[in-house]
């Protein structure tokens, strides 16, 4: 049994002449511990499939199962547990509160359970330290650089020790150097054993990945599987969106 | 870190919204506390000063006959058959249930007596009793004890006597200490002596012929008063003096009403303010809401942080409100009364009340923007994903 299932994904915005069909019916399994790249031209429904994936956008049709768990069977605030026991989630835009230190950001999916504040504020500097910033605990996100907030959100994804890391083109705002150290840590996260699933059109980023999902058009149209510096390329896995592009 | 922790940075950081906040709390606190202060000083000012008029229960002999006289006007001879009034019942007044009420109690024993062959009325009086009961008598000379006289100014001079003077009245010598200023009641025509001396003038040893009394009755109904004293006394016939008790009471219930009034006005307007301002800072952070929910923040926490931050700036418009607006009293009070010696004084129940219905009106206000941010969906709010 698979540790991530999606199960014929469909999502639909709005209704009639106004109807987006954003994701048109993905299937996929990920196993524990994988790292795999979701690959798409904008509005190709990858980043719709990620939120899916995050228990943030109830799927107009099909399952979405973690760990044997039927997320949206969940209740809403189930689904909230489960993001915060389960997830990390890194935003393209960063998404770190401008008012708080980088350590109190870090902090946040610590808020919610029960810890004293020194376990919480130590487990923040471990992480902030993992991502190499342990010395800018007590800065603000306007204070560092677009590279740092990156880490800082990667830190704030891994600081309560989530099995799944969801990405969302985490290097689009990054310069090429700042792209390949970012790369570079969340490979190093993913030999720890997480799980990441990370949304980019980067090809080089991608690269970073052991498999690559292609998107297109709200379908899963390909699939390309590395190990090490080989490729295998398999294309058409997903019968149900090859058949419906037919 | 905890939700207070967020609550508190966030209006730490959003200062001008929060200080935006607290300003429409704390005039509406302000305005509130002000005008209950304000009321409740001039109440106490308007009570003391009404309770200054003398005597709002009167206790005379009962009779079967109607009063003879009108204005001041006696159309017919004193034949009354009235029952006798004695002190020793009187006494008993300071044992009824209001009794912590009754502010003076002056028995008045009334005859008639000659002097320099004219016909006076003689009343003998508690001259104690009289100051809380008669406190408009401004007497020129001194109180009398003993053998000793005040006049009405009438009296005086119609008497041909002045203080110091000494006359004979049934058999007594009786010496003038002073003089009442003219007051333009029947007092002017009167001559006073201590009670005992009247008495014993008259021969009404133990008794008298009437009694008047100061009831406090800011927080008592007065009918309450006459019935339990009607008990004690039952030969005496009490009446309150209902002109003076029902000018108290409406004089005390405009005022209320209009505090009330003015007080739900500034309410709404505070709410409306909260509302909208929370409403605004709900908007502006739905992307931070985003965040917190994509990370694992149920919606009860959201509504908590919102509400924290209502509560936390609306404890301290209450606090500030409440100093605010007994300032705003001190302030104010020359120009409603004349008193000098009127002040506004800390009143806890007003402070806590003042407290408390700013974090109520703060909570109450914030409860649908809370609603609100809880109800965003986290992937609308963060579009990034």
């Amino acid at each position: 049994m698979s540790y991530i299932k999606a199960e014929n994904l469909v999502k639909h915005y709005g209704t009639g002449d106004g109807l987006v069909e954003a994701v048109r019916g993905i299937s996929f399994e990920i196993e524990e511990g994988e790292f795999v790249a979701v690959m798409g031209e904008s509005g190709s429904g990858k980043s719709t499939l990620l939120s899916m994936m995050g228990a943030l956008n109830t799927p107009t049709e099909g399952n979405f199962l973690v760990d044997d768990i039927e997320i949206y069977n969940l209740s809403r605030d189930q689904r909230a547990d489960f993001r915060r026991e389960f997830l990390g989630f890194v935003f393209q835009s960063f998404n770190l509160i401008p008012y708080l230190t980088l350590a109190e950001n870090v902090m946040l999916p610590l808020v919610t359970i029960k810890a004293r504040s020194k376990t919480k504020k130590a487990m923040a500097e471990e992480a902030l330290d993992r991502v190499g910033l342990g010395d800018m605990v007590d800065r603000l996100p306007s204070q560092i650089s677009g590279g740092e907030q990156e880490r800082v959100a990667v830190a704030r994804a891994i600081v309560n020790n989530p099995p799944i890391l969801l990405a969302d083109e985490p290097t689009g705002n990054l310069d090429s150097k700042t792209s390949g150290d970012l790369m570079g840590l969340l490979k190093n996260l993913n030999a720890e054993g997480m799980t990441i699933i990370m949304v980019t059109h980067s090809e080089e980023s991608a690269r970073t990945a052991r498999r690559i999902l292609k998107i297109e058009d709200g379908y899963l149209t390909d699939e390309e599987r590395l190990i090490g510096e080989a490729a295998s390329v398999r294309s058409g896995k997903n019968p149900v969106a090859v058949d419906k592009s037919a | 870190m905890n939700l207070k922790d967020i609550a508190f940075l966030n209006l730490r950081r959003r200062k001008a919204k929060a200080a935006f906040l607290l300003a429409g709390l704390l005039i509406g606190v302000t305005t509130v506390v002000a005008l209950m202060s304000l009321v409740e000083t001039m109440r106490e000012d308007i009570t003391d000063k009404l309770d200054k008029f003398g005597a709002n229960i009167l206790i005379v002999p009962k009779t079967e006959n109607l009063s003879l006289t009108y204005g001041g006007l006696s159309l017919g001879g004193v034949s009354f058959e009235m029952e006798e009034i004695y002190e020793s019942q009187l006494e008993k007044i300071s044992t009824i249930r209001n009794a912590a009420n009754v502010a003076a109690l002056g028995p008045v024993a009334l005859g008639v007596v000659e002097i320099n062959e004219k016909k006076v009325l003689l009343s003998g009086m508690d001259f104690e009793a009289t100051r809380t009961l008669k406190p408009w008598w401004k007497i020129q000379g001194d109180m009398p004890e003993g053998d000793q006289v005040i006049l009405g100014a009438e009296a005086a001079l119609s008497l041909g006597l002045d203080v110091g003077d000494t006359f004979t009245a049934s058999g007594r010598d009786l010496t003038v200490t002073g003089i009442i200023e003219a007051t333009g009641s029947q007092d002017d025509q009167l001559i006073f002596t201590p009670l005992a001396t009247a008495q014993s003038m008259l021969g009404m040893e133990g008794r008298v012929s009437m009694a008047e009394v100061a009831a406090l009755c800011k927080d008592c109904p007065i009918e309450e008063m006459v019935r339990q004293i009607s008990e004690i006394v039952p030969s005496g016939k009490v009446m309150g003096i209902q002109s003076v008790v029902k000018g108290r009471m409406e004089t005390l219930a405009h005022f209320q009403r209009l505090t009330l009034g003015v007080s739900a006005v500034v309410i709404l307007v505070g709410s409306l303010v909260v509302l909208v301002t929370m409403m605004g800072s709900v908007r502006e952070r739905t992307r931070e809401i985003g965040i917190f929910r994509a990370i694992g923040f149920r919606r009860s926490h959201i509504i908590r942080i919102v509400l924290l931050e209502a509560a936390i700036v609306s404890a301290l418009a209450g606090l500030l409100g409440y100093i605010g607006g007994i300032g705003t009293t001190a302030a104010a009070l020359p120009f409603f009364t004349e008193s000098a010696d009127i002040a506004v004084h800390f009143d806890p129940v007003l402070a806590g009340g003042a407290i408390i219905m700013s974090i109520l009106l703060g909570l109450t206000a914030s409860t649908y923007p809370a609603l609100l941010a809880a109800k965003l969906d986290p992937n609308e709010a963060l579009r990034a994903l």
